[in-house]
Order: C-alpha cells, then structure tokens, then sequence
C-alpha cells in the first residue's frame, strides 16, 4: 500500500447512508483510494466516519476529503480503537463492528466466524443445550426469559417439524442494535440460528425484519444466500413485515409468518410447543442468537462470568435521542444509568440538562436523574418500577413535556393495538382523552357523562371530577392495562405513563 | 396478478409475500387482486381483507403521490421531530406518512424516501428533500 492510495475503510450500514456516506466514500474513489465498506463503529455522532491505517476522522463530507487524504483535517479523532467510547466496551456481539465487510466470507472466517457453529457440531445437541443453558443467558427482547430453557422445551417437545424464528421486528424507538447486526455482520445472526436449529432439531428458519429496514433485508438475502452452503442442512427464509408495531410480540409475529392479521395468540400453548404452524418453535431476538456463536465457541463459563447479578453476559446499549454522543455501547450488565447518559453519552446534544430518560422504548418508564445510580440489568430496573426492554435509552433535555410524552404513549398504543383484548384496544382511546382533558389550559371540574349518570353504575363518581379524581382515574385505567391486556403493548404502556406521573406530577396538574 | 400468485405457490404462509408483491407492482391492493388472492389461497375474501387492512403497509385506494416517511417516535421528538412536522404540514403533491422508528435514533430526525434514508434533518432540509418530490 502506498502513501498515495490508502484504503479508506467507510461503513456501509443505513445510518452512516443516512447521514451522507456514499458521497464520501466516492469523494475518496474519485482521489484514487480503495475505498472498503465495512459495518458500522457504533459511533454514531462521527458518522460518516473514515479510517485510514486506524486513524479515524469524522463527521465527513465530501469537501472534507482533500484535507483528509493531505492530513491537515481538523475532523481527526486519531486512532479509532483505542477511542475511549470504544476502549470502555467490551464487545462480544459486535466484535466485528467496523472492521470486517458485513458480506465477505472470508472477513467473517478470518475473524472466528463459524467457530461456534463448528463447536456445536462436535458438541452435539445435547452439550450444546446445556452450553447455553449454563452460560445463563436471557432473551435480549425484552422479556429476559432464559434461552436454555426455552431451547430445551423445544427440543423435547414431541414432533419432526420444529422450527427457529428470528424476531428481527426491532419497532421500539430507541433501538437499533438489531439492525446493526443484520446490516453490519448478517453471518453471525445466522451463525447462531444454525447452533440453535442445530441444538433443537429444526430444519427450517425465518428472519421476520420489519418493513421499514429495506437495508437490513437486502443484506440478510444477500447472506442467506452466501451462507446457505455453510447452513445446510438448516434452511432461512428472510420474511418481511407490513408496519405493524404489534408484530414484534412473538405469538403475533407467528401469526404474521403464517399470513395472518398480528393479532396476539393467548398463552398458553407456548410457542416453544405450539408455534409456527402449530409446531415447536424456538422465537428469539437477533441479540439472543448473535450472543450463542460466541458462548459456543469461547465456553459458558467466559460468558457466564461477566455480567451483574442474573443478568449474565453483555448487553448491546444504545444511546438515542438528545444525547451528545450516540451510538452503540456493548458492555456487560451494571453499568448504572448516569454513567451512560453523562460519562459515555457526554449528556444532551442540545446541551440543556438531562430531564428525563426512557429507557426501554416505547413501553418502558421515564427515569428522572435521580434514578442514574441504577445498575443495568433487569432486576433492578423492575425494582424501580421500569424495565431494560431491548436496552434502548433515549434522552430528553428539560424542555420535555413529560404530560405531552404520557399522552403519546397512549397515543400510540391505540395505532398499534392489535384490538384482541379490550383493556388494550379501548384502554389506550380513553387514556389519549384522559390526558387530553388534563392538558386542556381553561379546565374546569367534569360533570359525569351520560354513562356516568346511568342509576346503574353505582361505582361512577357523581359529583363534578377535578384534576386529582381526573388523576385517579388514570391510574385506574393503566392498572386495568397492566393487568388485564394479553401481552406487553397494552401491559406496558402504563409504565410510560405512571412514570411520568410518578417523577413530574406538576405537570399533569397535581 | 397471475405471475405474482404463481411465483409463491406452495409456499408456506404466502399471504404477506403476495400482499407485498401486489402492493409494489401496483401501489395498492385493489379489489380484484383481493379476489384473486383469496381464490388461489382458498381463503375467504373477508380474511384477505382482514389482513390487507390490519397492516399499515398496505392501501386498498391507489395514491400516486410520491411518499415521505417522517419518523415521530421518541427518539426523534427528543430531537425535534414534532417541530418538524408542525412546520410541514401538508405539502401539496406529496404524501407525508408518519413512521414510527427507523433505527437512527441517534442522529435524528430522520425519513425515508423510498428505500433512502435521510438523518440529521432540520427544517430547511427537510423542505429541500420535499422540494425534490412535489
């Protein structure tokens, strides 16, 4: 390699597109470089990024290139490896983010790529169940079920037709992990699918990606395709979804696979023995399987001793919304909060305080800074009334309306529901109102409606409600949702509400 | 119509792919693919339907205006999304839809044109990326 043509190493992921890299990247072919388009760093507010010989500057534009290439940019961050946001990791899942091209073979053997598969061959079913099994880790969708146990439910379940789905439907805002292993390093997902497939005894596997991920999709075909080989056996089909939010909860993404409405199935039967097509089937998050070729090929204990309480492993963190350094940040479990808003996140982008974090996406609560010295795993966030969803954080400065984010969370549980269950369907109609009437500026205490004044509703309060009845009645309604909806739309939209509540009443009128 | 349905035959769980082949080719899912679809899946055309209409992705009335996704979830209203919105309104020519994520919550806000995604709007961006559709 000379001087006067380095390789220019550019990712190629949606959100490096987004924010202007292809022009970059032909900014530098047209100077004569090399020009590699490898996966994404994870630091997103350097993006586009270019390395040169592990030296990084961003964020470029094209006009950035000349200054780059005669090293008198004022865009260099020096050497990208040892950048602290990347030296404080550690990166199980994302070993390979930035440095191999997410659709060479030979990058992905060259890195340890089919290590794991290759283990679980010699293992066998049985020693690899029990690999995974001991390593203790927990879905990364959400819920945190152990995986071992789920995969071991599907192994013994009678029946010769099983199958591994992937839930690549990652709607929650504030998440993009899942994308970033699709469209960055789509052989270690299928890797992992292959050792469960493998594990269980299935033949076939779907890849269910949402529509709105047009790259994700393209790269995982292109994969399924180089890879099938290597697979084999064990065939993956990639599936597309159609916009609905809801099909993210596993049951009606198995309904979605099999061509119908994404409503919720009730629960039981399991999925794990009654799923696709009515036949065993393993569904888990793409964190989930991308975690396994690593557990297989370096051993459950490795895995098993980093983490935090029952919290095993590492946990792709991804910092979003107004914060001044985001991106993605692997670590393993109980880091607190305010480490990552403030020491890795550099606080808001707008450069006001911190007022509020949703961590979770969508259904997950609203911390205060007064909750930043949690560590993050599940058990402690379920203690302080929250959850660790898909490890989403998204920032908010003080100029939030936290009232405003309340009634979006009710908002948009009604366009997503599904309309299986009532507390869901209607719970969230009648939550929007509620805190509508709590905003309206001229607010006068509420006669009872014509239903109210019925002789027959004994419980409906008759005397005029002012804002702290109005208050009550909110809090019954999301313990209506949270208790009786089906699955975790309905059940969690009260956290998003209830905790803005809870941490800023004043501005619900209090 | 026919070559869509036959290119799925026999596949497990058809109705999605088809919906979406339907709906790329032509824009929409009219009536008569509805027909088509239930006819070949021994399905009932209400259950089509269902289906048709439970999905956001998919329209039963054409609309040949050219489509911007505006993403307003929460990521993004941190950013300013909903500022955004507001100052858009309802441009003539051009179809704004909203999205909920596209999984750049992190330099938003963010659309999508097509498959193009765009990040780091501001108003004026914004405005040009329109201009660029009506």
């Amino acid at each position: 390699m000379t001087a006067a043509a380095p390789i220019v190493r550019i990712s190629d992921d949606a959100l490096a597109l987004a924010c202007g890299a292809d022009a970059v990247a032909a900014a530098f072919a047209a100077q004569g470089c090399t020009v590699h388009r490898v996966s994404s760093r994870g630091m997103h507010w350097l993006e586009p990024l270019a390395e040169i010989d592990g030296q990084g500057f961003g964020p470029l534009g094209p006009d950035d290139v000349s200054a780059v290439l005669a090293g008198t940019s004022p865009k260099a961050v020096g050497p990208v490896a040892a950048h602290p946001f990347l030296a404080r990791q550690q990166r199980l899942i994302f070993a390979r983010a930035g440095i191999t091209r997410p659709l060479d073979l030979d990058d992905y053997a060259a890195t340890g790529g089919w290590a794991g598969l290759e283990q679980a061959r010699a293992l066998g079913p049985a020693a690899t169940l029990a690999a995974v099994t001991a390593s203790g880790l927990r879905g990364r969708g959400g819920a945190g079920f152990p995986a071992g146990i789920k995969w071991q439910t599907v192994a013994d379940a009678p029946g010769a037709t099983k199958y591994i789905v992937c839930n690549a439907d990652e709607g929650d805002s504030g998440t993009f992990a899942d994308r970033m292993v699709m469209e960055g390093d789509p052989f270690l997902l299928l890797e992992g699918m292959a050792i469960a497939a493998q594990a269980v005894g299935a033949g076939q596997g779907y890849i269910y990606v949402r529509s709105e991920y047009p790259h994700a999709i393209r790269k995982l075909r292109a994969a399924v395709e180089l890879a099938a080989p290597r697979l084999a056996p064990f065939a993956v089909e990639v599936r597309v979804g159609a916009g609905a939010y809801v099909c993210g909860e596993e049951t009606s993404l198995l309904n979605s696979l099999e061509g119908k409405r994404g409503e919720v199935r009730a629960k039981p039967p399991l999925p794990a023995l009654a799923g696709l097509f009515g036949r065993p089937t393993v569904v888990n998050n793409v964190l989930t399987l991308a975690s396994v070729p690593w557990i297989l090929a370096h051993g459950a204990e490795a895995y098993q001793a980093i983490g935090f309480g029952r919290s095993r492993g590492t946990m792709p963190i991804q910092l979003a919304g107004n914060i001044r350094h985001g991106g993605l940040f692997e670590v393993g479990f109980g880091i607190t909060l305010g480490e990552l808003v403030h020491d890795i996140g550099g606080g808001t982008a707008s450069g006001r305080p911190v007022k509020a974090v949703q961590v979770g996406g969508p259904l997950g609560a609203y911390h205060p800074p007064a909750d930043f010295h949690l560590p993050f795993d599940y058990e402690s966030f379920a203690a302080a009334d929250g959850l660790i969803g898909h490890a989403g954080l998204v920032v908010f400065d003080d100029s939030a309306d936290m009232r405003a984010q309340a009634r979006f969370a009710m908002a948009f549980c009604a366009a997503e529901s599904c309309g299986k269950c009532t507390p869901c369907r209607i719970g969230s109609t009648r939550g929007v109102e509620l805190l509508d009437r709590l905003g309206a500026a001229d607010r006068q205490p509420r006669a009872p409606d014509a239903v109210e004044a019925l002789p027959q509703m004994r419980n409906a309060a008759k005397a005029p409600r002012g804002s702290a009845a109005e208050i009550a009645l909110l809090e019954d309604l999301c313990e209506t949702m949270k208790f009786g909806s089906l699955c975790a739309l309905g059940g969690f939209t009260p956290y998003p509400v209830l905790s803005a509540l809870k941490h800023w009443p004043e501005e619900f009128g209090a | 119509m026919a070559e869509i349905l036959a290119r799925h035959a026999g596949r497990e769980g058809a109705l999605l792919p088809i919906l979406h082949d339907v709906q790329a080719a032509l824009g929409h899912v009219p009536e008569a693919a509805i027909r088509a679809i239930a006819q070949a899946l021994n399905l009932s055309r209400a259950e089509v339907h269902g289906v048709v209409s439970f999905y956001h992705d998919f329209r039963t009335d054409p609309d040949p205006r050219p489509v911007l996704k505006l993403c307003r979830a929460e990521a993004c209203q941190a950013r300013g999304s909903e500022a955004l919105a507001a100052g858009l309104g309802d441009p003539a020519g051009v179809r704004v839809e909203t999205v909920y994520c596209l999984g750049l919550c992190s330099v938003g806000p963010n659309a999508m044109i097509g498959e193009v995604v765009h990040a780091r709007l501001d108003a004026g961006r914004l405005a040009a990326l329109v201009e660029t559709l009506a």
